[in-house]
């Protein structure tokens, strides 16, 4: 079996559709540890993608006022028990462009794996990008996920981000997600972790509402049980006259799992205005009661409430 | 024999008696009233028939179909038919109303029964039970699933109270909805205009039933706010 095959069987194995590899419809680039396997474009998406010394090395960029029609598809993965995958992204959305993007990030068999993801994102005047990555892991945790991203937003743009990794053991997870909105620009940041046995998770997600009028939310949804351990850093700053910002925590834990929430907001414009909530603690008694007096065992309804959360 | 028989119940919440030798029975397909003020022990009853944790009796039975439940789970008293609607019913996130009125049986189809609670399902069956709702969407939502669940005996605790409480005429509906499923309703309430549509009726003062029977001369007792049988100086009607 082909490398191309035996990741595209696992990505179907994890729910995705293999069909969008043969639809001239659909652009994708798909690649496995430093090999570049498949890639498709569309009219107005340009994709510079080659294999480097230190992994690989994609640009991308949409047309000014092009919509691209479908989502773009990015599937990386790393199939062997051992092995590191580096990517380098830079991805740049010009003036009154829009484009969804959806990382699958494979990793089904990884022992020692490290999967790192460094992204550059310009999002240019009116234009709007959406990109979720969905993580399908092991049940082995050997394995390291760095992924950093630094975006900018310019004047009326929007951004959009879904981090799901709640499929099998989640290793070590250490994001790092930096986003400068400018004028009116409007940015959600949401994240969607479900961590077990020794799995540590570390999210950092900052918002720096320099624009006028911009709007940012913070989202995090974390579950964990076992020994599991999270961290999770919201920061926003509302520096122009008009920005609103909102960083909403809640995790979820059980057993001796360990999570601490770390909100942190500043405004330096007295028109500006951030708030924050953060939420940590076992599952709410309220919501178990409502549910078992539906019926539901106190295990299927911890697995209602926490599978809802990570919506 | 009855649906449910509440025999001398007492319970204790610290050095505090909540509930005083309570005894009621509600039969098949009988709504009964609990009516009294606040503080009375109407919802502390509920929790105890429900088996919320921390609510065993301190003394007396609970019997369901002729069954001793005191030591049961909630689950395991739902899947006896026993359910029960909060006075404030809890939101969910991520779960959408269709969704949360299929919780127990994937096959059913919840239009129906959000309906009878006067919410249009197109409207409603998609959106998430969680603080994007009101008050009362949230109640009308928790009472349609109520409904769904068929349950033998429904315990509605205040339906009828809060800031976005349910009108009268909801409350009717609702009852007559429970009645057309053949479920008996424990509806726990203040207010005496809504006893009267119930089959029977029980005044609840300090942890013990003072009168039971006819809900329009329950009601109108407890207008008079009369108490034969407390400590006056204690009871909530002095």
């Amino acid at each position: 079996m082909s490398d191309l095959d035996a990741l595209m069987k696992a990505f179907g194995e994890a729910g995705g559709d293999k069909a969008i590899l043969g639809n001239n419809e659909i652009a994708h680039l798909v690649a496995e540890g430093h090999k570049l396997l498949s890639m498709k474009t569309v009219e107005g998406l340009e994709v510079d993608a080659k294999e480097t010394m230190s992994g690989i090395s994609a640009k991308v960029a949409v047309k000014e006022g092009i919509k691209i029609k479908n989502p773009v598809h990015l599937c990386f993965g790393v199939l062997h028990k051992k092995g590191t995958q580096k990517i380098k992204m830079d991805v740049r959305l010009e003036k009154n462009s829009s484009a969804h993007f959806i990382a699958h990030c494979i990793f089904p068999n990884a022992e020692k794996v490290r999967h790192i993801m460094d992204a550059v994102v310009e999002i240019g005047e009116g234009a709007e990008m959406l990109y979720s990555e969905t993580h399908y892991h092991g049940l082995y945790g050997g394995i390291e996920v760095i992924p950093k991203s630094v975006v900018k937003i310019g004047k009326n743009g929007r951004y959009f981000t879904d981090f799901t990794l709640t499929t099998g053991r989640v290793g070590k997870l250490g994001m790092d997600y930096s986003v400068e909105a400018g004028e009116n620009a409007v940015t959600e940041l949401t994240a969607r972790v479900f961590g077990h046995a020794n799995d540590d998770i570390n999210i950092k997600e900052k918002v720096v509402l320099a624009g006028k009028n911009s709007r940012g939310i913070i989202k995090t949804r974390v579950a964990i049980e076992d020994d599991a351990r999270a961290e999770v850093t919201g920061i926003t700053e509302g520096n122009a006259a008009g920005a609103r910002g909102h960083v909403d925590c809640m995790e979820i834990l059980k057993d001796n799992a360990v999570a601490k929430a770390i909100p942190i907001v500043s405004v330096t414009n007295p028109l500006a205005k951030v708030t924050h909530e953060a939420a940590i603690g076992s599952v709410d008694k309220r919501q178990m009661e409502t549910l078992m007096a539906h019926g539901l065992t106190p295990e299927e309804a911890v697995d209602v409430i926490v599978k809802g959360i990570l919506k | 024999m009855p649906l449910i028989e509440i025999e001398g119940l007492t319970f204790h919440a610290g050095d505090k008696k909540i509930l005083d030798d309570f005894s009621m029975t509600i039969e098949s397909s009988e709504v009964h009233a609990l009516l009294g003020t606040n503080g009375t022990g109407k919802s502390t009853l509920a929790y105890l028939v429900m088996g919320c944790e921390g609510y065993r009796p301190t003394s007396g039975e609970i019997v369901f179909e002729g069954k001793v439940i005191n030591d049961l789970k909630i689950h395991e008293r739902a899947k006896l038919g026993i359910t029960m609607s909060w006075q404030e019913p809890v939101r969910f996130e991520g779960i959408s109303v269709r969704d949360y009125l299929t919780l127990n049986n994937k096959d059913l189809d919840p239009t129906h029964y959000i309906e009878m609670v006067g919410l249009h399902s197109e409207l409603y069956l998609h959106r998430m039970v969680d603080k994007s709702l009101s008050g009362g969407e949230r109640k009308r939502i928790e009472l349609a699933s109520i409904l769904a669940l068929h349950p033998k005996l429904a315990i509605l605790d205040e339906p009828d109270s809060g800031i976005d409480m349910l009108s009268t005429q909801d409350i009717v509906n609702v009852i007559n909805a429970f009645k057309e499923h053949g479920s008996s309703v424990l509806l726990i309430t203040h207010r005496e205009e809504i006893v009267i549509i119930a089959d029977k009726a029980s005044q609840i003062c300090n942890g013990k039933v003072i009168c039971s029977g006819n809900p329009a001369k329950v009601a109108e007792y407890y207008k008079s706010r009369k108490c034969l049988i407390c400590n006056r100086e204690v009871c909530a009607y002095v």
